[in-house]
């Protein structure tokens, strides 16, 4: 979707201002709201393409105007509203009202933190040949797609040069929308700052994407 | 023009002050008082259904933020440059396949694949950010900074990362090329810095204290004795 999250290339923002010995945590409730998110998605409530979908989502001002965790925090809540684990009663309430939906995985419990603390797979078997090879051309698809993908606004009609082939990966278009892992070729795409920022760009700066196969036309 | 007009003028005047404190500093701290609170209170009340309704156990959750705060961070990957800068055959491994040769080191924490190591060169500086998100190597280097989650960064890293580098008071020369690796999917990059002059000799440990959270994500270099951090 064409989201206030997908910055790349928007003027305005500001400077960068790093914050000298920045705490992990600026609050208690940020460490929760990430554990509650790590917990539940291990859990099988949702996978990392819908929960990415869920903070797009958020209205551009409210995105705009909330700290990341509590860009996390809004997601959560109504991604699990959505997917039937809680109801909108249940939140104003504060408390269960509801039965529990069962989740694939089973309830997170102590026995799970060990299996998050290393990153999921997400390279799956390849169902057909690559398209490209490395060194080919290749254009970024003029596409707009209303729900979720990870092919930002600034590279779409560029061409750009295959560098790597990262094989076959879940697809995070699909995946997002509960309509299957559809697993793509990967590849890292390479393009000019000035074939994306016109002639006055830096001529000495390059932008690579990781980009899927249905990203991408030959060129 | 009413007193209604002025309240709604005071309102959005308000609002907007709101959002620009919120971008620029995008942590609640900075926020009122009130609103701390309601997300607190919000926060907790999500905690509470979820354990109410047996999806998730506190405990775990404890355990997950211990793990966090404990186990990954930015000495997980100054080891993996530091040990790069010493054997070269473990470089060339790194550069092939970042997971694979991480996971030849018993000392690291483990690792998740499609790591992808890039490293500077005199001719060719890299530079790492997440447009659309906040991709980051988690287990190599932490959580990341509110800066690289916020969207100054995540703008304008892309389109003029001379000018990013500049607000890390960093400074390339003219003709070095610079690449921008932008992280739309889930192979995840790290940057492996130059080895500074003046390290000729030393141990693995020396070098690693060295290596900065942000020399390995490209806004900075490794830090030396006694320069300003």
């Amino acid at each position: 979707m064409n989201g206030v999250h997908d910055m790349g290339g928007m003027d305005g923002f500001g400077k960068v201002e790093p914050e000298p010995n920045e705490p992990m945590f600026h609050a208690d409730w940020e460490a929760r709201v990430l554990a509650m998110v790590r917990a539940m998605g291990a859990a099988g409530a949702f996978n990392i393409d819908t929960s990415r979908f869920y903070r797009e989502t958020l209205p551009p001002h409210v995105y705009l105007a909330s700290s990341y965790y509590k860009k996390w925090f809004l997601g959560l809540e109504e991604m699990l509203i959505d997917k039937g684990y809680l109801t909108r009663e249940e939140v104003a309430a504060g408390h269960a009202m509801q039965p529990a939906k069962a989740l694939k995985h089973g309830k997170f419990d102590l026995a799970n933190v060990e299996r998050i603390m290393v990153r999921g797979k997400f390279d799956r078997p390849a169902p057909a040949p690559a398209k490209f090879n490395i060194g080919d051309r290749v254009r970024a698809k003029n596409i707009h797609p209303a729900t979720h993908t990870r092919l930002p606004r600034y590279v779409r009609g560029h061409v750009g040069v295959i560098e790597l082939n990262h094989g076959c990966h879940v697809f995070p278009d699909t995946a997002a929308m509960e309509r299957g892992e559809n697993p793509q070729w990967l590849y890292t795409v390479v393009f000019e700052g000035r074939e994306l920022w016109g002639p006055d760009a830096d001529p000495t700066t390059s932008v690579s994407i990781d980009a899927f196969e249905p990203y991408l036309d030959p060129a | 023009m009413g007193p209604d007009h002025d309240a709604r003028n005071t309102r959005q005047a308000w609002a907007i002050a709101h959002i620009f404190a919120a971008m620029s500093h995008d942590h609640d701290h900075h926020h009122d008082h009130s609103e701390l609170s309601e997300t607190e209170l919000r926060v907790r009340a999500l905690e509470t259904i979820l354990t109410e309704k047996g999806y998730v156990e506190p405990a775990a959750l404890d355990a997950i933020i211990q793990a966090y705060e404990t186990r990954i961070g930015p000495h997980n990957g100054a080891r993996v440059v530091a040990k790069a800068w010493t054997d070269p055959a473990f470089k060339k491994a790194l550069l092939e396949d970042g997971s694979k040769a991480i996971g030849t080191l018993g000392y690291v924490s483990r690792v998740g694949d499609h790591l992808v190591v890039v490293e500077n060169t005199p001719e060719r500086h890299n530079m790492v950010v997440c447009t659309l998100c906040s991709c980051y190597p988690w287990e190599m280097l932490g959580l990341p900074p509110v800066w690289y989650k916020a969207a100054p960064y995540r703008s304008r890293a892309v389109k003029d990362p001379r000018g990013v580098l500049a607000d890390f008071d960093v400074t390339l020369p003219k003709d070095m090329e610079i690449r921008v690796w932008d992280s739309t999917a889930e192979t995840r990059f790290l940057v492996l810095p130059m080895r500074p002059a003046g390290t000729e000799g030393w141990t693995e440990e020396q070098l690693a204290e060295i290596v900065t959270r942000d020399s390995m994500i490209g806004t900075g270099f490794p830090r030396m004795p006694g320069a300003p951090s």
